[in-house]
């Protein structure tokens, strides 16, 4: 399914949240991406309806949002998996050997970068640098960053809770 | 805390801190818990070291602070005042500290640094080859000072220089004191900041704006992550500095990466800290000016670090360069004029005024003033930050402090400003490092990210992996920058995938060349310099690629073959059973690569022990 086809698909979702949450920025200038962020925090990702509706509250063009929505590498139009895996790619882990690493989250869980596995338990991505250099290797996961040695543990960890 | 309402009630406040402080006596354990240390379980160390504290009713201050800079060995812990430095230290071990150092006073060896060539303990890190010559400006508090309390930061002089400001400098004062300092923009390009402020001051309007530009986009830097997590409050005091030299500025924005959610945490607190001492806000210590400060997350896109993006993105829009001029001091944020500086050029702010014009203009270089803050990262042994007077040479940087290369393999190149930077060969390791002679190398200062690379990095490689990260982080708006980079990124990879041509290196940079003259905006005319460069320095790897088919560093693996060393081999057999495709045929008491059947995965060259298998010319 590409981009466009996920937003226009119809989803069920709380519109009445989607208001609350973006009651706030109504009338005030520059807050679509603080907007982004806030539904993104609520939903995980940014449901096409959801974007509609905001495009209404603070009007805008649904154009406009998604054009927004769409430049930012880190605003997602699909569902993610409970477990966000981020393996870093930038320069430092690069020449530390983050080829390799990525390769072996590819192989363990079974998706390619950027993608999310069927059972939404994990996503798979890269990231270019989470300024963390002086450990190279690193991987990202939820939000906590591990170095080479401890990511097999990692792994494993989330592998057990999958099953 | 009532609010501090003149500057003698700010310096009232840090003496009776100081005088409590001296008092109190206390013993001081100073985990550092920074991004980088809670990789390595600095949280489980600081939570062990409260439970000790708390199990025994000690009188122990324990300070999480931000990054202590020896990054690669945490977690870090300093212990006061025995003034230890202790490195690697876990959950685990920290009973036994308790117990031996904090109870009794005694070293325990084995967390202390030792000397590899002398085999000397160090039990201070400021005697330690990586800190003994640093010379911290912009780091001052870093690491020093707990990163969540602004009490701490009172008490070693923060907001005094802003006290000094409000109390008895006009904002003329102000800028031609930063003016005098010769201070220059850390973020890059280096432009002087007092000539900014000034020309900002100069434009027409009631309305004007400050960014502070927190999104270090840089691949291989981290010295803003560390400043705003470590030390949020100097920022802010620079902030307001700023806003009140330039004058008309009531509103003020910190732009951080969403990469940096610690950041965005220590300097919300931070934020609140100071308004409700009013150091921020209306009437910033009764002196009648206001300011306030407001955090804008990033969502993930290189290009707003380049400024005018940045404002496009503050403003809620797709983040795109636009072209300049005007510039942004006369056309900004909402089209008012408006100030963007870096995180360290602010932090730079208040030590300037603390210490005069003249001190910070003896240090560095005859154009280049100050510090700057590198980032060591890739094949060095020593990894983190440092801060080192302008001028320090690249190979001071790289063996100094980066204590050389990691299992001592032979030194390659540097690469220097990331994605607009370029790699810099080892015949120019003894030059002085300034904002001019980086750009006369075909580097950059760029955020001062600086990554070592050894003999086994292939120089193609690396300078196909910036231009895939330009190519991806390429905003579109103009063809040179999105088109231009497409066709230097498929050029690179049929390179590395043996299938170069006569004549793609001089395509290459004819590309680049009519890139960099045409190019929207900064990061667009910096994009072809990784590639540049490279050419500039290896263009014989370049020619090893493309003629002889051949990775002299064996990294790129569909070119060359693989060859059992047979005479060093050890017939331990890991190559077989890691070969996927059984290419690798055992015979009687040798064995050898098929190269018919191989598909040149480099998986058996990783693996040998002995390091037997060679990748040679096919």
């Amino acid at each position: 399914m590409t981009e466009i086809e996920t937003i226009e698909k119809e989803e069920k979702i709380d519109s009445e949240r989607v208001r609350e949450i973006v009651a706030k920025y109504r009338h005030r200038e520059g807050v679509l991406v603080d907007a982004l962020h806030d539904i993104q925090r609520e939903f995980g990702y940014l449901p096409g309806d959801a974007l509609r509706i905001a495009a209404e509250e603070l009007n805008f063009t649904f154009a406009h949002v998604y054009g927004v929505a769409s430049f930012y590498s880190q605003f997602y139009f699909t569902p993610r998996g409970k477990n966000v895996v981020r393996v870093c790619v930038g320069t430092a882990c690069h020449v530390r050997g983050a080829p390799a690493v990525l390769d072996q989250f590819e192989e363990e869980l079974g998706v390619k970068a950027e993608e999310t596995t069927e059972d939404l338990k994990f996503t798979l991505e890269t990231v270019s640098c989470v300024g963390c250099c002086g450990l190279a290797p690193v991987a990202v996961v939820n939000d906590q960053v591990f170095k080479k040695k401890d990511q097999p543990k990692v792994i494993a960890r989330l592998k057990g809770e999958q099953s | 805390m009532n609010r501090l309402r003149s500057a003698d009630e700010l310096r009232v406040l840090r003496e009776r801190l100081i005088l409590e402080d001296e008092e109190a006596k206390r013993p001081k354990i100073m985990a550092c818990c920074d991004t980088a240390c809670i990789a390595a379980g600095a949280l489980d160390t600081a939570q062990a070291f409260a439970q000790q504290i708390e199990e025994k009713g000690l009188n122990i201050e324990l300070i999480k602070t931000g990054s202590q800079g020896w990054c690669a060995n945490g977690p870090l812990v300093t212990i006061e005042p025995q003034h230890l430095f202790y490195q690697r230290v876990t959950a685990f071990d920290v009973p036994g500290i308790m117990d031996l150092t904090v109870s009794r006073g005694r070293e325990i060896d084995r967390f202390l640094y030792t000397n590899p060539d002398t085999g000397e303990v160090v039990p201070w890190r400021d005697d330690m080859p990586f800190y003994q010559k640093q010379m911290y400006i912009i780091l001052r508090n870093c690491g020093r000072i707990s990163a969540t309390s602004i009490y701490d930061s009172i008490k070693v002089g923060g907001y005094e220089a802003l006290a000094e400001v409000l109390s008895s400098m006009t904002s003329e004062e102000v800028i031609d004191t930063i003016k005098r300092s010769q201070l220059r923009g850390r973020g890059g390009a280096g432009f002087p900041t007092g000539v900014k402020w000034e020309s900002c001051r100069s434009q027409k309007g009631k309305v004007k704006y400050l960014i502070c530009n927190g999104d270090e986009g840089d691949p291989g830097a981290f010295m803003d992550r560390s400043v705003l997590e470590g030390d949020p409050h100097s920022v802010i005091e620079g902030m307001i500095i700023a806003a009140y030299a330039v004058g008309n500025i009531s509103q003020g924005f910190i732009y951080v990466r969403a990469e940096y959610p610690l950041a965005v945490t220590n300097l919300e607190l931070a934020l609140s800290q100071a308004e409700e001492l009013g150091l921020l806000g209306e009437n910033i210590l009764g002196s009648g000016f206001s300011f306030n400060i407001e955090i804008k997350r990033g969502a993930g896109a290189f290009v707003c670090g380049e400024s005018t993006a940045m404002m496009h993105a503050i403003e809620g829009k797709r983040g795109m360069p636009r072209q300049t001029p005007p510039r942004s001091v006369e056309t900004g944020l909402w089209g008012k004029p408006t100030v963007l500086n870096n995180v360290k050029t602010l932090t730079s702010v208040a030590a300037i005024i603390n210490r005069g014009a003249d001190w910070f203009a003896s240090i560095g270089t005859e154009n280049s003033k100050g510090t700057q803050v590198f980032a060591i990262a890739g094949k060095a042994k020593n990894t983190g930050l440092i801060e080192v007077p302008m001028g320090t040479t690249i190979r001071e940087i790289v063996y100094d402090f980066g204590g050389g290369i990691l299992d001592d393999k032979k030194f390659k190149a540097v690469q220097i400003g990331g994605p607009s930077g370029g790699c810099i060969p080892e015949e120019y390791l003894d030059t002085p490092i300034d904002f001019e002679s980086l750009t006369s190398l075909g580097a950059m200062m760029g955020s001062g990210g600086l990554v070592v690379m050894d003999e086994s990095d292939c120089m193609v490689d690396i300078a196909r992996f910036f231009l895939d990260f330009i190519q991806r982080e390429s905003c579109g708006k103009c063809p040179p920058c999105r088109v231009g980079t497409y066709h230097m990124l498929e050029i690179l990879n049929r390179i590395v995938e043996g299938k170069g041509r006569e004549g793609d290196i001089e395509l290459l940079e004819s590309i680049g060349n009519e890139i960099k003259a045409t190019a929207a905006c900064g990061l667009g005319d910096s994009a072809p310099n990784p590639v540049l460069s490279t050419i500039r320095y290896f263009r014989d790897e370049y020619e090893a690629h493309i003629h002889d088919k051949y990775c002299p560093s064996g990294v790129c693996k569909a070119l060359g073959g693989y060859r059992i060393v047979e005479e060093e081999c050890l017939l331990c057999g890991l190559c077989r059973d890691v070969c996927e495709v059984n290419a690798v045929v055992e015979e009687r008491k040798r064995f050898f690569i098929d190269p018919d059947v191989c598909e040149r995965c480099g998986k058996c060259h990783a693996v040998c022990p002995n390091e037997c298998i060679l990748v040679e010319r096919r």
